[in-house]
């Protein structure tokens, strides 16, 4: 056993016995909490102006987006995870969402920004940041899910946290102008077989090819998210916004538009982000991102500390064919299903957070939950996916995920029959 | 919206001029029709979950009413005649951005480009991460090789056996290469470096001159091994039905565990008890419920003796200890002692001594099966590098685990196995 398990367990152990202890102590006598005077309650606090932008408080420091390095080659060209085992809501705050960088997070000053559309256009035009914000805007809630989100699950139970099987999604409230808008100033023949090509104006360039369909539907050249700036990891001062597409998509940086007559079939949607089946073909333009869902609490960085009795299970669906409908939870792998509680109806292309709430026996579980969007689609299992496409597609996972809860509480990533 | 980006995907699309506004009219329609069809057929359904949760589903609903879809804005007005924002984009300007090269070849510019030159300007601008034959650098990309591999349990993707078009790798190469200096390469050198990838994927011979001209005429080995998103008939067509709610299965078991491979980074939160690895098994479950109860986990310190002792010989008895603990990494896939029979992985008994990949009937990936044809054996030496780390010493290997982080645990783990296995 290493060192690293060794901690993990006397972590364990001491973080369980200190909450089954904290629960005994308040129950035998008076809560010196409460009975005493405490220091917080004599003493006055920080002033205001003492942090012009907040942090969270250094008591939530461990929720931060994490990296697995042996994923990739470099930290430049790689990916992290959002915490979504200690977020709750939809809403994922700016600081703690995901990144995925191509050739590195680069700083890009709105004076500096410039957006071109060019291509099958009347007027090829140029954009400063100030043009965009004087166009009509809109606010959407949507997630954006990275394509190889759970990707590393496809050949077994492999990471155990739900932050590093399911933590490449966001969700946030865009502010931008819808892209037709941009396309019709410029004078863009709109015709559904031309196709808009899209790219940063970071090294990566992370060229895509968006069909006029979707450019036209419900894209946005998003300047905001959650009320504020983009960070600069995502892409400040503007990014794209796809709804309900794979995150590759939303390109960061964005410098230009140009309006083609075909797909550029660049490498990010030929040699990456296209699926390879058992039988050595691959899917290509696989960008929906279909319906899915995951218990973020229990999970492996959540266990169960309070012990038999009332219990929230709760975790995050969605779609990108549109909103959520149900999600269904099962606690013995899949042979029995109780319909969850939606947390708020959730918005199209955006999380729905759901709630089972429970009473636990205190005995072994096997977490299962399990969406349906409005279409009627029904998150499919980890055997049904395999059965369709093989082990090694890569990207499009979207399994239904298993949690083993032992009778302490604790989760693990887990494959059922 | 889907359906009409399908639509476009499979040129079932007649290609007319739409109006913006009246499709999505359209599309409201359609989608209205298709929600209020499937809510009379599901209509028991429905009443079913309202009556579990009636009232919260009212204020969900309330909510909802007042939520507009998704939009938390009304939609920003149509304007056909424009704003008159931005100015006019001068050529030079064009031409110093749009750089995207088409797979008719559309894009290129004037320049060509040979394997001989390039294989210079390839050791001097990518060999540092794709290798001088472009056979990568630890993760970085492979560029060469890998045919027929793609139905493979591993595929080696490379420009040579996956990539579709030529176009794609002089557009990204010209536009996005070399990594920290993108943007810097001249056409000729970017022809040079396109045709050193050929060469080294067998392709051309290395006096091949590759031009604007003939770039986009060269046929790519996968050129028709790409099928446009089908999921549509292939899954939708199969998951869009009412799923099952009770004894939809007569038993579960847990056929993989994650704690095992110990790749999880450790920090996880404040709570957070990843990587515990716990070697007891795990009940099975029926509609009863769990088939047993694991007793809950024994304190670190006493975790050492309560450890079973079987089998464990006098001499080094805390070597092998220590070496059966850390096997609990390999158990989950390995067998080894009386009658170990192969699973995920193949059993170890009588391992030292035996041809790497040389165990009858069991599936090994190809890296394991040409370790095998060259006759390598192992013994103290391979077995060690091997564990130390598995993916560098067999390329291509399935095995999931990623490595001992100590020295001791594998001197331990080699000597239990040549115990355990005799």
């Amino acid at each position: 056993m290493s060192n690293t398990t060794r901690r993990g367990l006397l972590k364990g152990g001491v973080a369980m016995t200190a909450g089954l202890a904290a629960g005994k102590a308040n129950a035998e006598g008076p809560d010196p909490l409460i009975t005493e005077l405490q220091d917080w309650a004599s003493y006055t606090g920080a002033g205001v102006d003492e942090t012009p932008y907040g942090m969270p408080i250094s008591y939530e420091s461990h929720v931060v987006r994490r990296n697995v390095e042996w994923l990739t080659a470099s930290p430049i060209s790689s990916i992290n995870f959002t915490p979504i085992h200690a977020l709750d809501g939809t809403i994922t705050p700016q600081g703690c969402a995901f990144e995925r960088h191509h050739s590195g997070a680069i700083e890009l000053r709105k004076e500096d920004y410039r957006l071109m559309i060019n291509g099958l256009v009347d007027r090829p035009l140029v954009f400063t940041y100030e043009d965009i914000e004087r166009f009509p805007r809109e606010n959407h809630v949507y997630f954006c899910e990275c394509a190889a989100n759970t990707g590393m699950e496809w050949a077994g139970s492999q990471l155990n946290g739900v932050q590093f099987t399911h933590g490449m999604i966001h969700n946030m409230e865009y502010t931008g102008v819808p892209l037709r808008t941009l396309l019709q100033e410029a004078g863009a023949d709109l015709s559904a077989d031309k196709w808009v090509y899209v790219e940063g104006a970071d090294a990566s360039s992370n060229g895509r090819s968006i069909p006029m369909a979707k450019a036209l539907d419900d894209v946005i050249v998003a300047f905001k998210a959650n009320g504020e700036a983009l960070r600069m990891e995502h892409g400040y001062p503007v990014r794209l916004v796809v709804p309900g597409w794979e995150g590759n998509m939303w390109v960061k940086w964005l410098r230009r538009i140009e309006v083609v007559d075909r797909a550029v079939e660049s490498r990010e949607e030929t040699s990456k982000y296209t699926d390879v089946y058992e039988d050595g073909t691959a899917r290509k333009w696989t960008w929906v991102m279909d319906a899915k869902s995951v218990i973020t609490s229990p999970s492996p960085q959540m266990p169960i500390t309070h012990g038999a009795g009332p219990l929230v299970i709760s975790g995050l669906a969605w779609s990108g064919h549109g909103k959520i409908t149900r999600v269904d939870v099962s606690k013995d792998g899949g042979i029995t299903w109780e319909t969850a509680r939606l947390g708020r109806q959730g918005d199209k292309k955006a999380l729905t957070r759901f709630y089972l709430d429970t009473q636990w026996d205190g005995k072994p579980m096997l977490l299962q939950a399990r969406a349906m969007d409005e279409t009627g689609y029904v998150q499919p299992t980890k055997e049904q996916l395999r059965d369709e496409r093989g082990e090694n597609a890569v990207y499009h996972n979207n399994c239904i995920q298993t949690w083993y809860v032992s009778a302490e509480g604790i989760a693990e990533n887990v494959e059922v029959s | 919206m889907l359906g009409v980006a399908y639509g476009v995907a499979t040129n079932q699309w007649t290609g007319q001029k739409l109006d913006v506004m009246e499709r999505q009219v359209e599309q409201a329609a359609a989608i209205a029709s298709e929600a209020e069809a499937k809510a009379q057929t599901e209509a028991a359904r429905v009443a079913e979950i309202e009556a579990k949760a009636a009232e919260i589903q009212e204020q969900a609903r309330l909510a909802l009413a007042t939520a507009s879809g998704g939009a938390v804005s009304e939609p920003a007005p149509a304007m056909s005649a424009g704003y008159g924002l931005g100015r006019a984009a001068h050529p030079e300007e064009i031409a110093a951005w749009d750089v995207d090269v088409l797979p008719d070849g559309r894009g290129l510019p004037e320049g060509s480009g040979n394997a001989f030159d390039g294989e210079e300007i390839f050791a001097e601008k990518c060999g540092s991460c794709h290798g001088d034959f472009a056979e990568g650098v630890d993760n970085w990309p492979v560029l060469a090789g890998g045919f027929d591999t793609l139905a493979d349990e591993d595929p080696v993707k490379t420009v040579g056996s996956y990539w579709p078009y030529l176009s794609t790798a002089y557009d990204y190469i010209y536009r996005s290469m070399p990594f920290g200096e993108a943007g810097t390469l001249t056409p000729d050198e970017t022809y040079a470096i396109v045709a050193y990838i050929l060469y080294s994927n067998d392709l051309i011979d290395d006096e091949f001159e590759l031009t604007h001209e003939n770039l986009a005429e060269f046929n790519m080995y996968n050129a028709e091994g790409f099928v446009v998103d089908d999921r549509d008939a292939l899954e939708y067509s199969q998951w869009r039905r009412e799923p099952c709610m009770e004894n939809c299965k007569d038993e579960v078991q847990v056929t993989m565990r994650s704690v095992f491979l110990v790749e999880t980074p450790p920090e996880g939160g404040s709570n957070s008890v990843m990587n515990h690895a716990r070697d007891q098994a795990l009940p099975s479950f029926t509609a009863d419920g769990p088939s047993f109860i694991p007793a809950a986990a024994a304190q670190p310190e006493q975790e050492a003796s309560a450890e079973p002792e079987a089998q464990v010989a006098d001499a080094g008895a805390d070597l092998l200890k220590d070496g059966q603990k850390a096997f609990k990494k390999c158990q989950a896939c390995h067998k080894i002692g009386d009658g170990a029979k192969n699973g995920t992985g193949p059993h170890l008994n009588a391992l030292f001594g035996r041809t790497i990949g040389g165990v009858d009937g069991f599936k090994y990936s190809n890296a394991f099966k040409s370790a095998a044809e060259e006759g390598r054996v192992w013994d103290d030496e391979s077995l060690a590098a091997f564990l130390t780390k598995p993916k560098d010493y067999i390329k291509g290997t399935k095995m999931a685990f990623g490595g001992f982080k100590k020295d001791e645990e594998i001197a331990a783990v080699i000597a239990y196995l040549r115990e355990a296995g005799q």
